[in-house]
């Protein structure tokens, strides 16, 4: 079986990429099979639970929703491109020391969601939060933890600032 | 001389040792893994309910270019499987559910297994259906497992006392019936299973399994493998909560697969498969007679469940022994009697699920206890505290409560949510669209295992290496709960070491000793004693080295961040990693390396269903608060008051997770979740139209930690898993009780469900109010 390739460039966490893909292709099937970053993951593939949030030009979308050619000229961030240097970002370190995280599986989803919220809002409410994260499922965790570690990755940003 | 005091880990606030990991997107789970070679397998599902199959056509399928392997029933052994063992992998003479295995294929991309599936042809004859236990167990009606002429796969009686005597001291009787629908688990990562063989026939499976030994022994018959050539490894699990407790037909379906296209084969389901084929809920119908004397003393209570055990039997069917905990032992009753029946259907088939059968009995129980004590003219706090448990007592049906914080668990709830006081002004005081509510609910669970094995025991080999690192191989599974970091701190506690120093290994069978699994909220208490036994064999070993080393009396030692010390000033003696390398290469060449295998003092039930099938039960009390919009059926729970009985809470934030997250589930439960299945047939497979609760739906939840210190529990601790998830469902309903004078017997509390209600009955309750 053959499928029409397309050949698309982007920026995939910082650095330039060139790549064929298939036409119908999604942008989460580019990333964990195409390009091996299984970090972002397949929850439903409707767009309903957002455990494939990345962020697109800055903003959060499904990728599953999202064509793969569709990522051409794009700057795209996964969950594999938001640590430091110095190893995990503000929100990833919240989510650890919150227990934000219990079988984890909604944990990328969640932190590019909550990396979004901060960025487009650095005053955002604990409501906003919940809102804002009322597209992302998790089954483990209640969410409480979850709200609590955005809104401290907050915190901890205007102490440091 | 360096000075070291004595500090703890328990009940501290200690990072979940796993979540960097998950927080980067570095922990590989099953969907994330790739193996050489490795082809993609489909299951074609049946689209009938109930149906004689007369051939099966799987030549072009065959044909296709990029496909490996297309089986069917008689390609395989086809032993039947599961815990009734009547579920064939794939179905060769009938279907009997939706869910059912046809055919499956091996191919090079998703896209040619799913266009190889399209090309197998089937051919059926139709046979009639039955969708509900009562059409079911009618004379004539259809046999739906030739084994099983009356469609009774399991059913069994208890009692203790007399119904009789019961009856006829009581001053009041009251029934009530409750009818629970079809919820599923919706794990974030869907199941699958990657298998693979080597050329000596050895099997690796990558699995999410929550048995990883019995898995072995009960996949051996259905694979024709022996169990000590099967490996199971468990990458990070996304997700468990009961539903990978049994062996399901795509396991051996994958293996089968690999083994006829003699290559690693990754079989994974889609969302909606995921909602169309794992396992569900139980539904139940449940009538619950009670008698009380007029004083508010519980005489006798009976009751009945009828089961819709789908088309096959899996734990969903022995969901009626927890049930028949709650009735008997939640309360003191006297006298007791349960009946049950499980009823082969042609709906989907159910699993264990957290809680396993006790959210369908404590809703029944704990909404049927508000309506008695209305009738008593009681609060339903006093009239709950007359009849609860107490610490030292053993039930009629042989459960022993060495500790029992059910008092606790009532007055703390209910004081801290002003319950009494707002049950009151609710009852009297409302008009207006909005209306309030509050309500409250117990539970009680095993909370230290279930001992429905011979042994209910965990195994740990511990070893110290030349540098002071502690691996931890524990035969117990993290399904995300976060046992692998309540495990790491009692073994840190033990030795003196900072976590940092632990690593645990718990998902090799290869490397990792026995376990029986994660379920019956028995990781913390089984495999933590477990691991903390091994931790105290390694300490006195330790000890006993340093004494004989130093000419010193071993009991005047302790270990306290990386060093033997003396206990009483903590002067450091010597570091732990040179007296283990002076150990290893000087005075004996020893290593340190222990093991244990702790074994639960509880017993298996006998012939009358009795016994101490927990070494550790667990209370609740939670208190909600609700406001129902009459206008448009919507309930909303604006606060939960949580106090649970958990032994000892040894790490906080693991616990409130715990809590946090069954209450989310409850919640679900009793308001938004309802898999729709009509005829058979599974009407909502998606998360559109299967409603979790959101970030935004939950409630304020204060909760309480009632620190009973089980005497067997690790440092005093009693499992918590799935405590939280059990009594919400009937607080809420009790809430609106409160709130509308309206008593609701059936899950869940949708605004179409309530507005019905409402319309139905507001003339009779609302207006006279």
């Amino acid at each position: 079986m053959t499928s029409v390739q397309h050949e698309i460039n982007f920026t995939l966490n910082g650095k330039p990429v060139t790549v064929s893909v298939a036409l119908h292709w999604n942008a989460l099937t580019l990333l964990r099979e195409g390009l091996g970053l299984t970090g972002t993951k397949y929850g439903c593939g409707e767009g309903e639970c957002g455990a494939c949030t990345i962020l697109v030009d800055g903003v959060s979308v499904n990728s599953c929703l999202m064509f793969a050619v569709d990522c051409d000229g794009r700057e795209i961030t996964t969950i594999e491109g938001i640590a430091t240097e110095a190893g995990l970002n503000m929100l990833q370190g919240e989510f650890v020391k919150q227990w934000a995280v219990q079988c984890g599986f909604c944990s990328p989803g969640m932190i590019m969601q909550g990396m979004y919220l901060i960025k487009n809002n650095p005053r955002i409410s604990k409501d906003e939060i919940k809102r804002g994260i009322e597209g992302n499922l998790c089954r483990c965790t209640g969410y409480s933890k979850i709200i609590d570690a955005i809104a401290e990755t907050l915190h901890d940003e205007e102490v440091r600032s | 001389m360096s000075i070291f005091e004595k500090e703890t880990l328990i009940g501290k606030r200690i990072a979940k040792l796993d979540a960097p990991q998950k927080t980067t997107g570095e922990a590989r789970y099953l969907h994330d893994i790739t193996l050489p070679g490795m082809l993609v397998g489909r299951i074609l599902r049946t689209d009938r309910t109930h149906a004689r199959i007369v051939s099966i056509d799987t030549s072009a399928a065959k044909a296709l270019r990029g496909v490996h392997a297309v089986i069917t029933a008689a390609d395989t052994p086809n032993i039947p499987l599961g815990h009734g063992k009547d579920n064939p992998p794939l179905k060769g003479d009938k279907v009997r559910c939706i869910r059912d295995e046809i055919a499956a294929v091996a191919a090079e991309t998703e896209e040619i297994a799913e266009e190889a599936l399209k090309l197998i042809k089937v051919e059926y004859e139709d046979l009639p259906p039955v969708f509900t236990p009562a059409e079911a167990l009618k004379e004539g009606a259809p046999v739906i497992h030739d084994s099983h002429a009356d469609n009774i796969p399991f059913s069994f009686d208890y009692s203790h006392g007399d119904i009789a005597i019961g009856e006829a001291e009581s001053d009041i009787i009251v029934q009530d019936t409750f009818k629970l629908h079809f919820v599923t688990h919706c794990c974030m990562g869907v199941s699958g299973l990657i298998a693979s063989f080597d050329h000596d026939g050895n099997l690796t499976l990558h699995s999410q399994t929550q048995i990883p030994f019995l898995y072995k022994k009960d996949l051996s018959p259905v694979i024709d493998v022996a169990p000590e050539k099967i490996r199971v490894i468990q990458p990070p699990i996304g997700g468990g909560f009961g539903s990978k407790l049994d062996i399901y037909p795509f396991e051996p379906i994958c293996i089968f697969l690999a083994r006829a296209s003699r290559r690693p084969v990754k079989l994974i389901f889609s969302r909606e498969e995921e909602f169309i084929a794992s396992p569900t809920r139980q539904p139940v119908e449940l009538t619950i007679r009670t008698g009380v004397k007029n004083d508010g003393t519980l005489i006798f209570r009976e009751v009945h469940t009828l089961h819709d055990n789908g088309g096959y039997t899996s734990w969903g069917a022995t969901t009626p022994f927890v049930i028949m905990q709650t009735i008997s032992s939640l309360y003191r009753v006297p006298h007791c009697r349960y009946h049950t029946t499980v009823v082969y259907t042609n709906n989907p088939y159910s699993g264990s699920f957290r809680g396993y059968g006790n959210l369908q009995a404590t809703f029944a129980v704990e909404t049927h206890m508000d309506k008695l004590a209305e009738m008593l003219g009681k609060d339903p706090l006093s009239f709950r505290l007359q009849n609860a448990q107490q610490a030292g007592e053993t039930t009629p049906q042989g459960m022993h409560f060495k500790t029992c914080g059910f008092h606790d668990c009532l007055t703390t709830a209910a004081t801290q949510s002003s319950f009494v006081e707002k049950h009151e002004r609710y009852r009297t005081q409302q008009n207006g669209p909005i209306r309030l509510g509050v309500g409250i609910a117990s539970l009680l669970h095993v909370g230290g295992g279930a001992k429905i094995y011979r042994t209910d025991g965990c195994g740990t080999i511990l070893k110290i290496d030349d540098f002071g690192k502690v691996i931890v191989m524990t035969g117990s599974t993290d399904i995300g709960q976060g046992a692998e970091t309540v495990i790491a701190q009692f073994v840190a506690e033990e030795l003196g070491l900072p976590m940092s120093a632990i690593t645990v290994i718990n998902n090799d069978s290869e490397i990792t000793p026995w376990d029986v699994g994660v379920h019956a909220s028995r990781t913390t208490f089984i495999a933590g004693n477990s691991a903390k036994r091994a931790a105290y064999k390694a300490r006195q070993k330790l000890l006993m080295a340093a004494g004989e080393m130093y000419n010193l009396d071993p009991e005047t030692l302790d270990l306290r961040s990386r060093h033997i010390v003396h206990s009483e000033s903590g002067e450091s003696i010597v570091e732990i990693g040179k007296l283990i390398r002076s150990l290893h290469f000087r005075d004996k060449s020893e290593i340190v390396l222990t093991s244990e295998y702790y074994e639960p003092p509880s017993v298996m039930q006998d012939r009358g269903f009795k016994g101490d099938v927990s070494a550790s039960y667990a209370f609740g009390t939670q208190v909600v608060e609700v406001e129902v919009d009459i206008e448009t059926g919507i309930v909303r729970v604006l606060n939960v008051t949580a106090a649970h009985d958990v032994g000892r809470v040894i790490n906080r934030q693991g616990i409130e997770g715990q809590i946090e997250g069954g209450v989310a589930m409850g919640i679900g439960y009793a308001i938004t979740e309802h898999l729709i299945v009509e005829n058979g047939i599974v009407k909502n497979p998606c998360f559109r139209d299967y409603k979790l609760i959101t970030a935004p739906e939950i409630p304020k939840l204060d909760m309480t930690f009632i620190e009973t210190h089980d005497p067997e529990g690790p440092a005093g601790a009693k499992g918590i898993g799935e405590a939280p998830s059990i009594c919400i469902s009937a607080a809420i309903a009790n809430a609106v009780y409160n709130a509308t004078g309206i008593r609701f017997h059936e899950l869940p509390l949708s605004p179409e469900h309530v507005l019905r209600r409402l319309k139905s009955e507001r003339n009779e309750t609302l207006s006279t109010r």
